[in-house]
């Protein structure tokens, strides 16, 4: 027991809770980001596969991990785009083409891999690991002075470049919903439409920016998956980190940094489950400690909330009484 | 232009409004407001009051007309335009983000910038701070506007107008969600902005709100132009004329009434609204077997709170119904429906008819579960058709068949659909609520004469009408409310006229509580 206690409080431990939050938190942001804007993107998980592979292959391509970078963001927003003209343009409802980006993202990314790669390497991979090496990976950050500090230094320091930007786009993400007149006019359009095109918000614009930075946010997500997580894009390798994005969005009410702390929570579960298997635990019992935390959660979330609104909604009654 | 005249701020002329579905909510409309007058805009619901303001603030097109503000013809194709023309409108329902603060969303869509990038919070604390205090309009900008009363938000969306630089203000209806205080103070602040050289077009159907506060006021009816007059030469008695019209009296024949037991009783009952608002206050009163009781009142004294709570669409805050003696509050629609009681709800559209499902269908809907009408797990099919065929030619449904949606045919004839299920379903206690609204002459008499054959075959009759000549012929006896209140009862409503009840409706006058009490037969 004391084994299995030390080898979870050990920094390498926490290292890779953070490692393993980075590519959720990126979703969460997205998911975060959206929902302000009154628009459920549950396509997230399918713009990170998207995203995924074809920043691994353009960094292959071009011999770059920037390049690769920039094109799995660029990726990210064209597919948000596309999704937003179904939605908007056409009116789609917005869940369906959620799910048929998602159904494309595990379906459609292997038909590409497979057609793309017989045509540039004269054979059909199922996977792009093996053209992936080291350098095309995005680097790792060694901070100086603070990876030197005892404990601290081996978890804060050493992680890619795109953790750090995750954590960094949280206060960023933050900043825009709440200081800028972008973020005004999206958390007005999310709650009352009405209200802000009365007054010549154009309700329309403003729910194609929120969707371009949800895929901008998975973009990112996706390209830290093949890029950093692992060597290159293989089938359904984000594995529902997308939709538990979702989940983190609702946990943190929907907030940045709330949000960010629900995300930390689903890492802290992964790198458990991971964790207890790796010193033995049969994986067909760790492998659900993600899921389960995630419902949990939510339940925790729902019952909490619920209390919160009851006090909110009396304290205006009572307001309102004195008022007469 | 010279052509047109200054003295207005705004001119609308000839203005009609035919929707695509070949409804005419307009018909050659002229509205003149002066500038520096609170107007009032008058009518009954569905008038075209709505409708007319919506072309003025851009959100609709006429289909002809002219408008002209401050001397020059406009265009308003958005409300965008409208504003750039000095118009703002305060909407019934308010156009307010709840989460933000008062200030961000007094500056929403002009937010103030500092850096180039980010919001000046100061700032917007500010222009609303001044706003504020310029025209006495006291808020809390850095509240949050879900956490803020009714009155202040209206007060919100008030200078919301005025910061983006409105001269000309529209409120729709703007006392239907506030208390009496909040009322008065707002009339107050409307006085002052006049002072300051606004003009206001103020819509409303309350006599006494419009006679307190307006210099003139125009009145529509059925989407046509009855007139305009100065507030002041004009009698309560000619505006109620003018927005009902009593031109086309139809009497209806009936004898006496011979009231048995008590069917309905209701004791002080309470409702209060989702803004804290008593819309309904210690109600008491009593419909007996065999009379038809009729409740007048201008639309928003409580009426349809009241039919809410006896039909459970609403939860009553105080106070007991029973129906012979059994309490109803609380159960569902079928339960109440099993104790006797249907309904003719007031609008038909949402609460009597499915308009997808055929007539057929509709005329079944109370009764479908009913051993009768199914032999074992499927319909009796056969004595379904029978029954519809059967109501169909006893309420004279003018349909092409008992399958024909609903939906497709004229107000009357849907009103008909409704009545002939609410009727043959053996009720002990009708509640028709407007059973006659917007529906044609002769399918207006046929179900007048219909509710008085009924009561005097022993049924218990309460009818809710805003049609003062419905209700003053129809009702054997007739309560007034006003306020949430009795405001009058009286017991032989034929030995009534025009200006007592106006009285009464517009809470002029009011009886003492042993009258009052009258109404609870005891």
């Amino acid at each position: 027991m004391s084994n299995v206690l030390s080898s979870i409080l050990s920094a390498e431990f926490f290292f890779s809770i953070i490692r393993i939050t980075s590519p959720i938190l990126f979703a969460t942001l997205g998911a975060v980001i959206v929902e302000k804007a009154g628009i459920s993107n549950i396509g997230l998980e399918g713009i990170m596969m998207i995203s995924a592979l074809f920043g691994s292959l353009c960094a292959y391509w071009s011999s770059s991990w920037f390049v690769g970078l920039l094109a799995a963001m660029i990726v990210g927003v064209i597919v948000a785009l596309i999704m937003s003209v179904f939605a908007f343009q056409l009116k789609t409802d917005i869940i369906l083409v959620g799910i048929a980006i998602n159904m494309i993202g595990s379906g459609g990314t292997i038909f590409l891999v497979k057609s793309i790669t017989n045509m540039t390497e004269g054979e059909a991979l199922s996977s792009t690991t093996s053209l992936i090496t080291s350098e095309l990976q995005i680097p790792t950050v060694q901070i100086p002075l603070i990876q030197n500090i005892p404990v601290i230094g081996p978890i804060i320091s050493g992680h890619s470049l795109l953790t750090y930007l995750a954590f960094l786009l949280v206060f960023l993400t933050w900043v825009l919903l709440y200081k800028t007149s972008l973020g005004l006019n999206l958390r007005s359009v999310g709650e009352n439409p009405n209200a802000a095109s009365s007054v010549g918000v154009s309700v329309t614009r403003v729910r194609y920016t929120a969707m371009a930075l949800s895929g901008l946010m998975a973009g990112l997500g996706g390209a830290f998956m093949s890029m950093s997580y692992a060597m290159g894009w293989s089938l359904n390798m984000v594995a529902g980190r997308g939709f538990i994005a979702l989940a983190a969005q609702a946990m943190g009410s929907g907030e940045p940094f709330g949000a960010m702390l629900a995300t930390i929570v689903f890492g802290f579960a992964q790198a458990f489950g991971i964790k207890l298997s790796s010193i033995g635990l049969d994986s067909n019992l760790s492998s659900p400690i993600p899921y389960i935390i995630t419902i949990i959660g939510l339940v925790v979330f729902a019952i909490v909330k619920r209390k919160r609104d009851a006090k909110r909604v009396a304290a205006v009654g009572a307001k309102q009484r004195k008022e007469k | 232009m010279a052509e047109y005249n200054s003295e207005y701020a705004v001119e609308m002329r000839h203005i009609s409004k035919v929707y695509p579905n070949g409804v005419a909510a307009n018909q050659d409309v002229d509205l003149c407001v002066r500038k520096g007058e609170i107007h009032a805009l008058m009518g009954e619901n569905g008038a075209g009051k709505s409708t007319l303001m919506k072309m003025l603030f851009g959100l609709e097109q006429p289909t002809s007309g002219e408008i002209i503000v401050n001397g020059e013809k406009v265009n308003l194709t958005s409300p965008t335009v409208a504003i750039a023309h000095g118009i703002g409108m305060v909407h019934q329902h308010f156009m307010l983000v709840p989460s933000l603060t008062v200030a961000e969303n007094m500056v929403l869509g002009m937010v103030p910038k500092k850096n180039g990038v980010l919001i000046d919070y100061a700032k917007a604390v500010e222009i609303t701070k001044e706003y504020s205090e310029k025209f006495n309009l006291e808020v809390d900008p850095d509240a949050k506007v879900m956490d803020i009363p009714v009155g202040m938000k209206q007060k919100v969306e008030i200078l919301k107008a005025l910061v983006r630089g409105a001269k000309i203000l529209i409120l729709d209806e703007p006392t239907a969600v506030l208390t009496t205080q909040e009322t008065s103070e707002l009339f107050k602040e409307l006085v002052n902005l006049k002072k300051q050289g606004y003009t206001i077009i103020f819509i409303s159907h309350k006599l006494n709100e419009i006679m307190q506060i307006t210099d003139r006021l125009s009145v529509l009816r059925g989407g046509k132009f009855m007139g305009v007059r100065e507030t002041k030469d004009v009698t309560p008695q000619e505006i109620s004329r003018l927005m009902v019209g009593r031109d086309v009296v139809l009497t209806v024949e009936k004898d006496q009434a011979k009231p048995t037991d008590t069917v309905l009783s209701v004791r002080d009952l309470e409702y209060v609204n989702e803004y804290g608002k008593t819309m309904v206050n210690k109600l008491s009163f009593d419909v007996r077997k065999g009379e038809i009781l009729g409740i007048a009142g201008v639309e928003g004294n409580g009426q349809k709170e009241l039919v809410d709570i006896l039909f459970q669409f609403a939860t009553a805050g105080g106070g007991s119904v029973t129906v012979n003696g059994e309490n109803i509050l609380g159960l569902n629609q079928a339960q109440i429906r099993e104790k006797g009681v249907a309904l003719i709800p007031e609008d038909r559209m949402l609460y009597g008819i499915a308009g997808d499902a055929s007539i057929e269908e509709n005329l079944i809907s109370d009764r479908c579960g009913k051993k009768e009408l199914n032999s074992g797990l499927m319909f009796n099919m056969k004595k379904i058709h029978q029954m519809s065929k059967q109501l169909i030619e006893d309420y004279i449904i003018l349909c092409k068949s008992a399958e024909q949606k609903v939906g497709m045919l004229s107000g009357g004839n849907i009103q008909k659909v409704v009545v002939a299920r609410e009727f043959s379903s053996n009720p002990q206690l009708i509640i028709a609520d407007q059973p006659t609204r917007g529906i044609d002459v002769g399918a207006t008499e046929f179900i007048r004469k219909k509710l008085v054959e009924l009561s005097r075959s022993g049924i218990a009759v309460l009818l809710i009408s805003a049609d003062l000549n419905e209700v003053m012929e129809l009702s054997d006896s007739l309560i007034v409310m006003h306020g949430g209140r009795i405001a009058g009862y009286f017991e032989d409503a034929s030995k009534l006229d025009d200006e007592m009840m106006g009285e009464y409706m517009l809470g002029l006058k009011r009886q003492s509580e042993e009258e009052i009490r009258r109404v609870c037969h005891e």
